[in-house]
């Protein structure tokens, strides 16, 4: 990298350590002179708070382990021990607790983006999969962060979620007990949880580091879905996104201070501040908000083995979405069909999310039947869509749909989200 | 290479065979390695020591249960009455997911002695709910018999019934 850099100096120590460690070259080309599109809109500050989010958690998530006990006698106690006695414990652990579903959101609405501007097609299929891979560690370390409490939600959800392997044919009672290291979840399993929720987030730093690699080979998808074909199409990273990056975090931040000092146990479960009872269940148990579409999907199928090969696939048919869309065009914006099928998609979403926290009776297992159908139908019809659908007409470049739109310019995001309402009648 | 000067290294099937039997002892060390690693989540021998219970009946009255705690697990003790008796027996195997005849699951037909775990996904069933009036697990909804038998809902089988014996007639040993 030291031979192409850009970056130029006569300092002379930031020369020497230049010549032997070009890491300056590498700020310099990844953060600073590194060329974006110029025509990003709000929904591509997600990365950035992400990124964000995740130190974030691996702070906290440190000093509290200076204060937690990871034993069955104990690990209620002492995390009540830092809500109660240790100095701002309260902030630190509500900043953890509610910073997972900040990170949740955070990444939801991400993936939600890369969905609707095609930002998983050729050729970011590998950062695509990156993706999926930090969402499914990111499940795992929240989902063994919140055993960590040892309060009934707590104990109740590694029951439940454990036992999804025993619907494994054959072997799946071994390796029920390999996880739990016993016959029910118990002290064994607590502390092997606590050793991989310190270890996983920064498993997923390495990930995410490698997902940046693979970003900056080809640069920043855009609200077009549109290739940069030259420098017109681009401006600098630093200053023009450092900032919207940090004014992004400015807002952000704020919406996380209202969650954390005004409802901090507004996504919580109340069951979970009663200590683990391994001998009675609460009559209705649910998991994080996160999971709960996931949940529906698992409970939608009456059948033990197709119930939990189903929320699985719901998971892991992401990574086969690349060749699944079989469109040539990347924007929504100019796929008026795939459009209307991405909306679809993402109301039933939240249709399964709202069931998930239902209890599975009546009515609410005919609506989860037939939304978990129209999930997995979604992947279904894609491939059939590029086919049929006629496309909008694309811009000729990034540079050319800006321009023509810089007369209403109405300051902000407004430049770019005005040259998509030229292209098309907005959505 | 071909053309290196090495003596016997010219041959190419003893080069091949020092590969195949390095790559091979490789692998060998590594599954050494890692089965320790893997094999330490398994339970343990603490664990694994078989724990049994002893549990006096004398105090349950008909139609009463109770709960004791067997290996980290609850287990059922029912004294149940004659309705349920007679419930339980008057059922036709085809009728049953999970057949298994109730004279099968209680040595004496007063007595039921269950593991509480439900077999979906490991909740707690709830006693005498449901539409068969014996366990009702309220996680995703699956109804148990009064024999502790699966009827309907996602569970794939009856609630299990732990190894027990008759020490005398009030007392029982789990395990
Ligand atoms: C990907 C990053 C992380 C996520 C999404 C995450 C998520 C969570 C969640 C959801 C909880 C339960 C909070 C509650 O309801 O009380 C939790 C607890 C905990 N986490 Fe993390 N965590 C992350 C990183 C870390 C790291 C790096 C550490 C330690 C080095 C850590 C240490 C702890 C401790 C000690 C607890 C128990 C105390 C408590 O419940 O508040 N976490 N985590
Ligand atoms: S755990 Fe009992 S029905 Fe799912």
């Amino acid at each position: 990298m030291s031979g192409h850099s850009s970056f130029q100096t006569n300092n002379p120590v930031l020369k020497w350590i230049e010549y032997r460690l070009p890491i300056f070259g590498f700020i310099n080309d990844s953060l600073v002179v590194y060329p974006t599109p110029k025509n990003l809109n709000y929904w591509w500050n997600m990365g950035s708070l992400a990124g964000m989010m995740l130190v974030l958690q691996i702070i906290t998530g440190i000093v509290l382990a200076m204060h937690y006990t990871p034993h069955a006698d104990m690990a209620f106690a002492s995390t009540e021990h830092i809500m109660r006695d240790v100095n701002y414990g309260w902030l630190l652990r509500y900043m953890h607790a509610n910073g997972g579903s900040m990170f949740f959101i955070v990444v939801y609405i991400h993936i939600f983006r890369g969905m609707y501007y095609g930002s998983y097609k050729e050729p970011r299929e590998l950062l695509w999969w990156l993706g999926i891979i930090i969402f499914i560690l990111m499940m795992a370390t929240a989902f063994m962060g919140y055993v960590l409490p040892w309060g009934q939600m707590s104990f109740w959800g590694a029951t439940v979620i454990t036992n999804l392997f025993s619907a494994v044919p054959l072997v799946g009672e071994e390796i029920v007990a390999w996880l739990w290291g016993g016959f029910a979840v118990d002290q064994p399993t607590l502390n092997r949880f606590y050793s991989l929720h310190y270890l996983l987030p920064f498993v997923i730093f390495a990930v995410v580091f490698v997902h940046l690699w693979a970003l900056h080979v080809h640069k920043s998808n855009n609200p077009l879905g549109i290739d940069i074909k030259g420098p017109q199409d681009t401006i600098p990273f630093h200053p023009y996104y450092t900032v919207k990056d940090l004014y992004g975090m400015g807002i952000f931040g704020i919406i996380f201070a209202l969650l954390l000092f005004f409802a901090p146990n507004l996504l919580g479960e109340p069951d979970n501040y009663i200590p683990a009872n391994p001998l009675v269940t609460p009559t209705h148990i649910v998991p994080e908000w996160y999971f709960l579409p996931f949940y529906a999907i698992l409970r939608a199928i009456p059948d033990k083995l197709f119930g939990v090969i189903a929320m699985f696939a719901s998971i892991f048919i992401l990574f086969a979405l690349p060749w699944l869309d079989t469109s040539k065009v990347r924007s929504a914006r100019f796929r008026p069909v795939y459009k209307m099928l991405f909306w679809a998609f993402f109301l039933n979403c939240f249709v399964l999310g709202y069931l998930g926290a239902k209890p599975p009776e009546g009515i609410f297992i005919v609506i989860g039947r037939l939304s978990t159908a129209l999930y997995f139908l979604f992947f279904l019809v894609l491939p059939f869509i590029g086919w049929f659908e006629r496309p909008r007409k694309l811009p000729e470049s990034i540079a050319t749909a800006v321009l023509e739109s810089s007369g209403d310019d109405g300051g902000g995001g407004g430049a770019p989200d005005a040259a998509a309402a030229k292209a098309e009648d907005r959505g | 290479m071909a053309d290196s000067t090495g003596g016997d290294t010219h041959d190419p099937s003893r080069r091949d065979f020092l590969y195949v039997a390095a790559a091979g002892l490789g692998a060998v060390g590594t599954v050494g390695f890692v089965w320790p690693l893997v094999d330490q989540m398994n339970p343990s021998q603490d664990v694994l020591a078989l724990s049994s219970i002893e549990v006096d009946l004398s105090g349950i009255e008909v139609g009463q249960s109770i709960t004791v705690s067997w290996r980290g697990k609850p287990v059922f003790i029912r004294h149940r009455t004659e309705a349920e008796i007679a419930k339980a027996k008057d059922v036709a195997m085809a009728d049953l997911p999970d057949p298994e005849g109730d004279d099968v699951r209680a040595e004496k037909p007063q007595w039921l002695v269950l593991v509480g775990v439900c077999t979906h996904l490991g909740c707690v069933p709830l006693g005498q709910a449901g539409e068969y009036n014996g366990w009702f697990c309220p996680c995703h909804g699956s109804h148990y018999d009064t024999s502790g038998r699966i009827r309907k809902g996602p569970a794939p089988t009856n609630l299990p019934v732990p190894k027990y014996v008759f020490l005398d007639d009030n007392n029982i040993k789990i395990g």
